[in-house]
């Protein structure tokens, strides 16, 4: 009996033993083991994405540029059907069940996949919408997707908007915030101000029972978050302005941007041809991209005002008139022969007729090719630099001080750097020493290598309009109505160029006023407005010469500057002239008082083979 | 003087036992609440409701304990074959008399509710099982004595499994292996029992020509060992024959079996790919509501794996991962050591008994309640088989409250007469 009685022992340690082992293993899986936690949240919550509103985007006059319309797509993956009660759910939807059977054959059939989801069916009205979500937790397979469409009223600024699309697998790599089928802005202001406008997601937890079914928020809503609704913006466009350039510019090839030069704000920014953006929204956004990118001449997609380079032409005229009054080689007075072309090197670059030999005025007035590539010889041979070198250096370190062959920086989402040959460039094709102001005299009228955006081309006239500094470009004025965001700081900042003297400019204003007053704008002044203008041509190797035109008005504190170019339009006072000064009237005037002008400029076709007509023009530009 | 006169009911009563069996039931009826929690029933006596009921069945569970308490307590002694034999009467009965209730035919049914007979085997066999042993001529070790002790043991077994298949009321007669063992059963036959399972085992997860090689050899071994006499050689080769033989029986009846039984077995030796939405699911399910619980736990009321269905039976059979999951590692661990100390105490009590009838009752309590905890529990993290057994007076359901009273009340009133007579 002793004996047995000590087997007590034995029995109350297997008892405790097995009492410690179920504790130990508790606390291994409560307390070290996170995968139950983890399994419980994946199982018991459903993370349910609040999707902010984008914002908005108005003009400089608070018109509405662009909102939003919100739409439900019924979506489906047939993989996950399972017991579908197909007549309860062709009630629910309110389809027949040919149509049902139809639809399902559509979404499992090629291009599609049963592991796919697809759209069962478009854009639900919200009423539809509510109605489903509430019973469709019993069609396991199916469910709503909300998005928000864009929608422009005004159908203007496609390129300047851009538009927003669903993110790409490597942005949702890279940026967390994103997942597949976000949207987020691709291109334009869209992109550029993406965070501001996407304003920040919340999330909302919600337990769900083991049939899916919601039971309520998670702690009551302790660690929800609310979608804070993205800023709306105010551009700093003219909707008006811009619709109207983009009425002129229709059928034409090119582009406009106009500035006020004594803010830097983009007062319309126009590329030809363009599109309606409504066209790049939802799902007829792939077959409209398809289209347009068919067009092989109009080149519809391309963003011309930023991503084009064309040779500044007759514009630089005006910086190599400052370059040389600056660098002290040129006076007002300074006269230079021409005879249909540069006599040094045999009448290249070429010429057209006109007197010679004429001051620095009627050299502006009449471009001519020979007086500055005269200057720009005297700017690069000047002997207090000693150096060919040394001088070339100091001519393109103030063609970049004007921003040219440098970004400006503007908020515009992709823009060209345009191009000014560097030494090492040009010691590379000729070779190191073998190259002087002659080989490359052709910069001196904006020509060879130059390149140029029409974004910088009209903050270039801007800058003269300033007599010597700008603001940088920019398309965005205020941020959620606040001004003093501090993204836009930085188109605060002034910026000097290189040439500050206010005499200069008043040299080369002085001619731009000539060309208006009886040169070769004689017949596009504006009643009320003196002005200043230069015509011009871009050379263009593959055809017709380019036609540019730029301007700013009125003489005395400016408001506009233009920079127009418009291809293969030959004179610069045909097309792109006449266009400019609509557009300077229709924003200092508010109306038009040419209106055969105007009529000629809506009606030119220059696209599609019809000839342009000639407007009067008295000399080449 | 009070003893001889009119002694309370509730003199010498074991009143740690007693406490530690309200803070159980109670806690038990608050988790029954937690996991079957309905907020257009919210209030915790509405008997539409299964708590509801339970408070009902705690109710007349407490009633009972009052009237064990005032039988006299020689009344068990007197009547134990007669008990057992109501009730294994009963037993045989409820399959043929009985309504069957969801695929099941153990339950007696009275109107709104039911009564299992074979919960109430138990504390019957109990009962039985300690008249027969605390005999003073008996040895357990005698063969004969052994072979009444199985059947005692056994033929409850056999009838609840065999006619009602209830796997989970069968199988804890097992359970009084300890008591058999606290009262002398050798240990070569807990030896040998403990060797077959390990066999049945192995047979499931190894090649059994390995098996047969590994068992030749250790006889083989063993030969050299021992007096290689005729006899000797006999045994050994016996010895072979059998292991081999239930080493290839194992695989026989595994090969036989239905899908959804080899499925179990898989899943308890977590074998082939278990679908976690199939077979694997209520374990799986279990065990991440209980590890979900953390340290603290999520919280009265706020447990998502158990009050959104995740986890099946949750008031019952899998209780314990309310408790897991909403009072966490601390909550569980208390619930653990709690029926840890009342099985302790019941097995210190037993040891005091001067009286062997009371001393083997009382291990049987023990027993029982020890075999439910380690089945109960272990099945929800993992550690034993999914067996659909009750958590003493945890789980929902009045016949598995009302039998482990019984149980425990029959012994806390044989506890309290410990000093007055020898049984
Ligand atoms: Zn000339």
């Amino acid at each position: 009996m002793n004996q047995l009685s000590e087997r007590k022992y034995i029995i109350a340690g297997v008892i405790i033993l097995i009492g410690l082992i179920y504790i130990f293993r508790l606390f291994y899986i409560q307390v070290i083991d996170d995968s139950y936690k983890l399994d419980a949240r994946n199982q018991a919550f459903r993370y349910n994405t609040e999707f902010p509103v984008r914002g908005y985007i108005y003009d400089r006059n608070n018109k509405l540029l662009v909102y939003n319309e919100a739409a439900y797509d019924l979506m489906v993956l047939p993989k996950k059907i399972k017991n579908l009660d197909t007549m309860d759910f062709c009630n629910l939807v309110g389809i027949t069940k040919d149509v049902f059977i139809r639809k399902m054959k559509k979404a499992v059939q090629a291009p599609n996949s049963p592991r796919k989801q697809s759209i069962f069916e478009k854009q639900l009205s919200p009423k539809e919408y509510a109605s489903l979500q509430e019973r469709l937790y019993r069609f396991p397979g199916f469910y709503v997707q909300s998005r928000t469409l864009r929608k422009y009223p005004k159908r203007i600024a496609a390129h300047m908007l851009g538009y927003i699309g669903e993110a790409s697998k490597e942005t949702t790599e890279k940026d967390p915030y994103y997942n597949e089928g976000d949207y987020l802005g691709i291109s334009g202001i869209e992109k550029t101000y993406e965070k501001a406008l996407r304003g920040k997601k919340g999330m909302h937890i919600m337990m769900v029972d083991v049939h899916n079914r919601e039971k309520g928020s998670y702690m009551n809503g302790l660690y929800d978050t609310m979608a804070i609704p993205g800023k709306p913006l105010t551009s700093t466009i003219d909707g008006d302005l811009q619709e109207y350039a983009e009425l002129l510019m229709q059928n034409k090839i090119g582009s406009v941007v106009a500035i006020d030069p004594s803010t830097g704000e983009i007062l319309s920014i126009v590329t030809s041809p363009t599109y309606d953006p409504n066209l790049f929204v939802g799902r007829a956004r792939n077959k409209n991209y398809g289209l347009l990118s068919q067009d092989s001449i109009g080149k519809p997609l391309f963003n011309r005002s930023t991503m084009a380079s064309y040779p500044p032409g007759s514009t630089f005229k005006l910086i190599m008139a400052l370059i040389g009054l600056h660098e002290g080689v040129l006076t007002p007075n300074t006269r230079y022969p021409c005879a249909r072309g540069y006599p040094p090197l045999g009448g290249r670059p070429k010429c057209h007729p006109h007197p010679s030999p004429q001051d620095l005025v009627g050299a502006i007035g009449t471009s001519c090719n020979s007086y500055f590539s005269f200057v720009f010889k005297s700017v690069i041979d000047d002997k207090k630099y000693h150096d060919t070198y040394k001088a070339y250096a100091n001519w393109r370190d103030i063609a970049t001080s004007f921003c040219l062959g440098t970004k400006t920086g503007s908020d515009l989402a992709n823009e060209l750097r345009g191009n000014v040959p560097s030494i090492k460039y040009y010691d590379k094709v000729f070779g190191k020493g073998s190259w002087k102001a002659s080989t490359v005299i052709s910069l001196g009228i904006g020509q060879a290598e130059m390149g140029i955006t029409p974004l910088q081309n009209a903050n270039l006239v801007a800058i003269i309009a300033n007599k010597g500094w700008y603001y940088t470009p920019h398309i965005v004025k205020a941020i959620g109505g606040n001004p003093n965001d501090t993204l836009l700081d930085r188109f605060k900042v002034k910026h000097n160029t290189m040439i500050t003297d206010t005499n200069i400019y008043n040299e080369v204003i002085k001619g731009m006023a000539r060309a208006v007053e009886g040169g070769t704008a004689g017949a596009l002044k504006i009643e009320g407005i003196p002005y200043g203008a230069k015509t011009g041509t871009a050379q263009n190797p593959h055809g017709k010469d380019h036609s540019v035109f730029v301007c700013f008005a009125p003489l005395e504190n400016p408001k506009i500057a233009v920079g127009i170019l418009i291809e293969n339009a030959g004179f610069g006072s045909t097309w792109a002239g006449p266009i400019a000064r609509l557009m300077m009237e229709k924003y200092l005037k508010g109306k038009i008082t040419r209106p055969d002008l105007e009529k000629r400029m809506i009606e030119g076709d220059l696209i599609h083979k019809a000839k342009p007509k000639p407007v009067e023009t008295k000399k080449r530009p | 003087m009070r003893q001889k006169n009119a002694p309370s009911i509730f003199h010498n009563i074991d009143w740690i036992t007693v406490l530690i069996y309200l803070v159980l039931v109670v806690a038990g009826w608050m988790n029954i609440y937690a996991a079957v929690y309905n907020e257009e029933h919210y209030i915790i006596t509405d008997t539409s409701q299964k708590y509801g009921k339970q408070m009902i069945w705690i109710i007349t569970a407490l009633m009972l304990a009052f009237i064990i308490l005032i039988i006299d307590e020689n009344f068990y002694t007197a009547f134990a074959y007669f008990i057992f034999g109501a009730f294994l009467l009963a037993n045989i009965a409820v399959p043929f008399l009985g309504r069957e209730i969801k695929g099941s035919r153990s339950w007696f049914r009275f109107g709104d509710f039911g009564i299992q007979p074979a919960e109430f085997m138990k504390f019957a066999t109990n009962i039985a099982l300690a008249k027969f042993l605390s005999n003073q001529n008996i040895k357990i070790a005698d063969y004969k004595n052994t072979f009444i002790t199985l059947l005692l043991i056994g033929v409850p077994l056999l009838i609840i499994k065999g006619l009602q298949d209830e796997t989970g009321l069968a199988i804890v007669f097992v359970a009084f292996i300890f008591t058999l063992y606290r009262e002398g059963l050798s240990v070569n036959y807990l030896l040998l029992g403990f060797l077959a399972i390990i066999l049945f085992i192995l047979a499931l997860l190894i090649n059994n020509i390995y098996l047969f090689i590994f068992i030749i050899s250790l006889c083989t071994i063993a030969l050299l060992f021992i007096k290689r006499n005729r006899k000797n050689l006999f045994i050994v080769a016996a010895i072979g024959l059998v292991a081999c033989s239930m080493v290839k029986g194992t695989s026989t009846v595994y090969e036989h079996m239905e899908p959804h039984q080899k499925v179990r077995i898989d899943v308890l030796l977590g074998r082939g790919t278990v679908d976690l939405k199939k077979e694997g699911y209520n374990v799986n399910q279990a065990k991440i509501a209980i590890g979900s619980g953390g340290f603290l736990g999520k919280g009265y009321l706020e447990g998502t794996q158990t009050k959104y269905d995740f986890v099946p039976e949750q008031d019952t059979d899998f209780i314990f991962c309310t408790v897991g999951e909403e009072w966490g590692f601390v909550g569980s661990a208390f619930v653990i050591i709690l029926q840890i100390t009342l099985i302790l105490r019941i097995i210190f009590m037993s040891e005091r008994q001067r009286s062997p009838f009371s001393r083997i009752y009382g291990y049987g309590v023990a027993s029982v309640l020890f075999f439910h905890l380690t089945i109960n529990i272990g099945m929800t993290i993992g550690l034993a088989p999914v067996i659909g057994i009750p958590l003493p007076f945890f789980s929902y359901g009045g016949s598995s409250l009302w039998s482990f009273t019984i149980l425990l009340f029959i012994f806390i009133k044989l506890d309290s007469h410990r000093l007055q007579i020898l049984r």
